[in-house]
């Protein structure tokens, strides 16, 4: 019996994309879709551990109960996100140490925006308004991407990054609403995270080298510019509401397109913090590497308590 | 006849993987939702609590080492499903019921 060839699987899977049939782990699917996803999710799974980082070290210094619960709440979520993320990828035959070694190696990437430092407590608020806001953006559309278990893990994701988007909009709204030198600390959270949050939407669209393939295979259902112009949009008039300037003097309504004209984004900045160089690169990744080895001990006892309970069950 | 994930892979030291099940309330069955690594059935259910069901999501959770599960092929799929497709007397609508009869 002849295999039936390459072109003809390619054609039939593209037939079950262009249907909007989901793709499943045991389907056959094309080797490039399948590395693409592998990375694309094992990044995505990065991004939410490496994201605990920058609020994880505010939880100690949070200003009440309340907000420290709140803290701690959102940055479990976030190890949450990336649990469901590694389980996802490695649905697509991913090895989840060796993925997990990719990050504390340097070799993975995770987003950038988690290499920027947080300076103040308004970072927790601004983090959570634009840097969840941003992901949110980023994640809606990708409910409806074509590999099932990547969808799926999305919808949990989107469901519980509201609360974080809200949770930050809260405290940001708190100090806008506060003494100046409060409100100060917001605008200048704000003056911080701005510009590194629209990069979180990666280059534009022209020079975007994934983009054509991913959206075809609807890995990618917007891309980078649509989605960045819709969080300007939405987010321009929730600064204005709470009495805060976006630092960008370009930024003008435009009646025209009924959308909000900008400024340009510094990806000279951009390139160098994805290359490595931004402010806590480094920081972030020994971080990482610390949990590990020295959390080697834990999982080996573990080990070795799971083995003695099942010849104690067994005897 | 296959596992669950076509390709699988057995590093040395790794905990083993499992599908967790959740029933979200009384009356409803077990599903799916996900899968995770931990050392024993135990640590499973344990870490299962806190990555499925940290918002009142479940009131009971199964958990089942993912190398025992079996799946059926996706390429036999049609092949597989074909017999139900021809029967379709199998459902109400292939009847014609004249007006005027009801509750039928």
């Amino acid at each position: 019996m002849k295999d039936i060839n390459i072109e003809d699987k390619e054609r039939e899977f593209q037939a079950k994309i262009d249907a909007d049939i989901k793709i499943e782990p045991n389907d056959w699917m094309p080797d490039e879709y399948r590395k693409t996803l592998v990375r694309q999710i094992s990044q995505h799974a990065h991004s939410e551990i490496v994201g605990m980082l920058p609020e994880g070290n505010w939880i100690t210094r949070a200003p009440n109960l309340r907000r420290k619960a709140v803290l701690l709440a959102k940055v479990q979520d976030e190890a949450g996100h990336g649990l469901y993320l590694y389980s996802a990828v490695e649905t697509l035959g991913a090895d989840r140490e060796k993925t997990i070694d990719d990050l504390n190696s340097g070799v993975a990437k995770y987003s950038s925006i988690f290499n920027y430092p947080t300076l103040t407590w308004a970072d927790m608020g601004t983090i959570g308004w634009l840097v969840d806001g941003a992901a949110i953006m980023n994640q809606v559309p990708l409910c409806r991407c074509s590999y099932g278990p990547y969808a799926r893990a999305m919808v949990r994701v989107c469901k519980e990054e509201s609360f974080h988007q809200r949770q930050g909009f809260e405290i940001v709204m708190k100090l806008a609403g506060g003494t100046p030198e409060q409100k100060a600390l917001a605008q200048d959270s704000l003056n911080r995270w701005w510009w590194p949050a629209l990069m979180m939407f990666g280059p534009n669209d022209a020079d975007s080298k994934h983009t054509a393939q991913s959206m075809k295979w609807k890995i990618k259902r917007s891309t980078n510019d649509e989605l960045r112009q819709q969080f300007i949009d939405v987010t321009v008039p929730q600064a204005e509401m709470i009495g805060l300037k976006i630092p960008d003097n370009d930024l003008k309504w435009n009646e025209e397109r009924q959308s909000y004209d900008f400024g340009e984004i510094n990806w000279d900045e951009f390139m160098n913090v994805v290359k490595g160089n931004g402010p806590c690169n480094k920081e972030r990744v020994d971080a990482r590497r610390n949990a590990k080895e020295n959390g080697a001990w834990v999982r080996e006892a573990a080990n070795a308590y799971a083995v003695k309970s099942k010849m104690r069950k067994a005897s | 006849m296959l596992t669950i994930c076509n390709i699988f892979n057995m590093s040395t030291n790794e905990w083993p993987l499992w599908e967790v099940f959740i029933r979200s309330k009384q009356g409803l069955s077990h599903k799916h939702v996900g899968s995770l690594r931990a050392a024993d059935a135990d640590m499973a259910i344990d870490n299962a609590r806190d990555v499925y069901t940290r918002r009142s999501e479940g009131i009971s959770i199964w958990v089942v080492e993912s190398k025992l599960i079996s799946a059926s092929d996706p390429k036999e799929m049609d092949s597989l499903f074909e017999p139900a497709d021809s029967k379709v007397y199998r459902h109400p609508t292939f009847y014609d019921v004249p007006d005027g009869i009801s509750h039928m």
